[in-house]
């Protein structure tokens, strides 16, 4: 065939196919705001779901949803900066490389499997049960990897002659780290704090198992976690926004199950976004703010 | 004197924080550490109970096709052949790969090659929003979209491998499209350049040279993507029709190994037969995810070696 007219043809091809990947996302954005929007309401938000009638709400599973999602941050941020520290810092060698691979590992475990895990061992063996506590755990295990491969990345960008400027003004390694490299790997690591929230807010399949399917009504005035009733208790089953998406199309009962996933899935989208928006301009921002960076 | 002698010999406050910082850090990296371990050791050692407790026929397991775990075949053994799942769960990864992949090359292409500025910012955006977007998400739009217009255009109940297909293919095409772009970025600028020097078109040296330069790269791309079309539950679940029968052809409904421990382990009891069953399931994938682990690593090895032996 003539190179040119292969050319032509080739070209026509990939902009086609560019073209149909542009189309299916604008699809599936649209289909989701568009059929979901309507539905969000204050009503729909503040009000408890049902299990049998019409016109449930979602207020306790975002609730969930963000609880979730903070007391994972808690877990999981100390112990990946601490693990991304060491690999960028101190880790060296062939440790640090098996080190990596298990990370790797880790990150490329299905989430299900993550999740089974967490139910076979606090669930079950530590009769802990269905709980906040629990789901918290097993999105640590699903959320470490990315978080501390993050960190990493943030530390490494920070030049070496930083490092080498601590240490000749007889800071010691730990203080570099503390006193200079850490302020300045700060945006980097906030913009993946971020955009690892978005993927733990919208986790479904690590959670069924694990903070269960039910959201029982909490007492939003109950500000003692110790307290069976209150809303800030860890121990209590709490089904999320996801969770529940899932639940409604697969056993759901209420009539209104589609009415209800359309509006749950542009929350949850929504939310999404605005982790991703506030990850890119927050990063920016700091950047600039604690740098002192004209960029 | 004594003091300042005593002072300087002792350890400073600096090298305390020092220690202890550096301690924290072992700490938590030992953490990370265990529990891998421990899911390992987990995930084995339930799933390994069918065959070592219950005496179950590793062969029978993975060549039958019989999965009803409470029964009992006339021979008196259990009937549990993963072979359904297994072959359900190989077939949605591989057909979602295979549609995703031209797609995602083009993409990459595109981004890379033909439109380096602005339509690399824009599909920069596609792809972050596409992986953005949650799993569940995917598996309604799938429910409400893909199942009906399949159902509507060869009848049956919509419900199969090939909604499972295309509702993975959706999801794994930033994953492959994002890797693809980082390989094809890495190919040496001169490289390009020679072969355009010599008078060939830009498909000519996309197609001879880039494409062919970058392909270690394309493979990993790919293997992730399949990684993640394997491990994905939830999506696939709720598309997938959950019969745990052997598929017939691609619009009959059947089951994934994740989607039948989705559906099923919640029925099951701690210790019996049909829980072990499935936590052997549970031990096909996470042994797949460490063959795809150990592909990806195999891959990156034979590509550093050909390139050093390029430099040289």
């Amino acid at each position: 065939m003539n190179p040119r007219i292969a050319n032509k043809i080739a070209h026509g091809v990939i902009y086609t196919l560019v073209a149909i990947v542009i189309i299916i996302l604008i699809f599936l954005i649209s289909y989701i705001l568009v059929n979901g929007l309507p539905y969000v309401t204050p009503h729909f938000l503040s009000a408890p779901s049902q299990v049998m009638n019409a016109g449930g709400g979602i207020r306790d599973q975002l609730f969930n949803s963000i609880y979730l999602l903070i007391l994972t941050l808690i877990i999981s941020f100390p112990i990946a900066l601490g693990a991304g520290i060491y690999l960028s810092e101190y880790g060296s060698g062939k440790i640090s490389g098996l080190i990596r691979t298990t990370i790797e590992v880790l990150s490329s475990l299905p989430s299900i499997i993550v999740g089974l895990f967490v139910y076979l061992l606090f669930v079950i063996r530590f009769h802990i049960g269905f709980s906040i506590l629990s789901g918290a755990v097993a999105l640590t295990f699903f959320n470490l990897p990315i978080l501390t491969r993050n960190i990493e990345d943030s530390f490494q960008s920070v030049p070496n002659l930083q490092r080498e400027a601590g240490i000749s003004l007889g800071l010691s390694h730990w203080k570099t780290i503390t006193g200079v490299i850490f302020p300045e790997a700060i945006p980097g690591i906030i913009t993946g704090i971020i955009l690892s929230s978005g993927r733990v807010f919208g986790e479904a399949a690590a959670l069924i198992y694990t903070s269960g399917q039910s959201a029982p009504v909490v007492n939003y005035a109950d500000w003692n976690p110790f307290d069976a009733a209150s809303f800030l208790n860890p121990m209590r089953p709490a089904e999320t926004l996801a969770v529940h998406i899932w639940k409604l199309n697969t056993e759901g009962l209420v009539p209104d199950a589609k009415q209800i996933s359309s509006g749950s899935s542009a929350i949850l989208i929504l939310v999404i976004l605005i982790f991703n928006i506030s990850a890119h301009f927050l990063g920016n921002y700091l950047y600039r703010h604690i740098t002192s960076s004209s960029k | 004197m004594d003091d300042i002698k005593r002072k300087l010999l002792k350890p400073s406050k600096e090298t305390h924080q020092e220690s202890i910082g550096r301690t924290i850090c072992y700490i938590c990296t030992t953490l990370i550490v265990l529990m891998v371990i421990l899911i390992l050791y987990f995930i084995i050692a339930r799933g390994l109970a069918t065959f070592t407790v219950n005496h179950v026929n590793l062969w029978d397991f993975l060549s039958k096709s019989n999965w009803a775990p409470t029964q009992v075949d006339a021979h008196g053994k259990p009937e549990i052949g993963a072979l359904p799942m297994i072959v359900t769960s190989f077939s949605v990864t591989i057909l979602a790969a295979l549609v995703a992949t031209p797609f995602a090359i083009a993409a990459a292409i595109f981004m890379v090659v033909l439109a380096p500025k602005r339509g690399k910012k824009i599909l920069q955006t596609v792809v972050e929003l596409l992986v953005g977007i949650p799993s569940v998400v995917y598996g309604f739009i799938g429910l409400m979209v893909v199942v009906p217009i399949i159902r509507h255009i060869w009848g049956g109940t919509g419900f199969g491998i090939l909604s499972g297909t295309l509702v993975l293919f959706v999801m794994i095409l930033p994953t492959i499209t994002s890797l693809t772009v980082d390989s094809l970025e890495a190919v040496p600028r001169y490289l390009l350049d020679a072969s355009l020097s010599l008078g060939a078109t830009s498909w000519q040296t996309i197609y001879k040279v880039m494409l062919r330069s970058a392909t270690p790269g394309i493979l990993t791309a790919i293997i992730f993507g399949m990684a993640r079309a394997f491990g994905e539950a939830l999506a696939v679940q709720m598309v997938i029709g959950n019969a745990a029968i052997m598929p017939k052809n691609l619009l009959t409904p059947s089951a994934t190994l994740t989607s039948q421990l989705t559906t099923e382990i919640g029925n099951t009891i701690s210790g019996t037969l049909p829980n072990n069953a499935l936590w052997s399931l549970g031990l096909i994938l996470l042994l797949m995810s460490l063959v795809f682990n150990i592909a990806v690593k195999l891959i990156g090895k034979k590509g550093m070696i050909n390139n050093e032996s390029k430099n040289r």
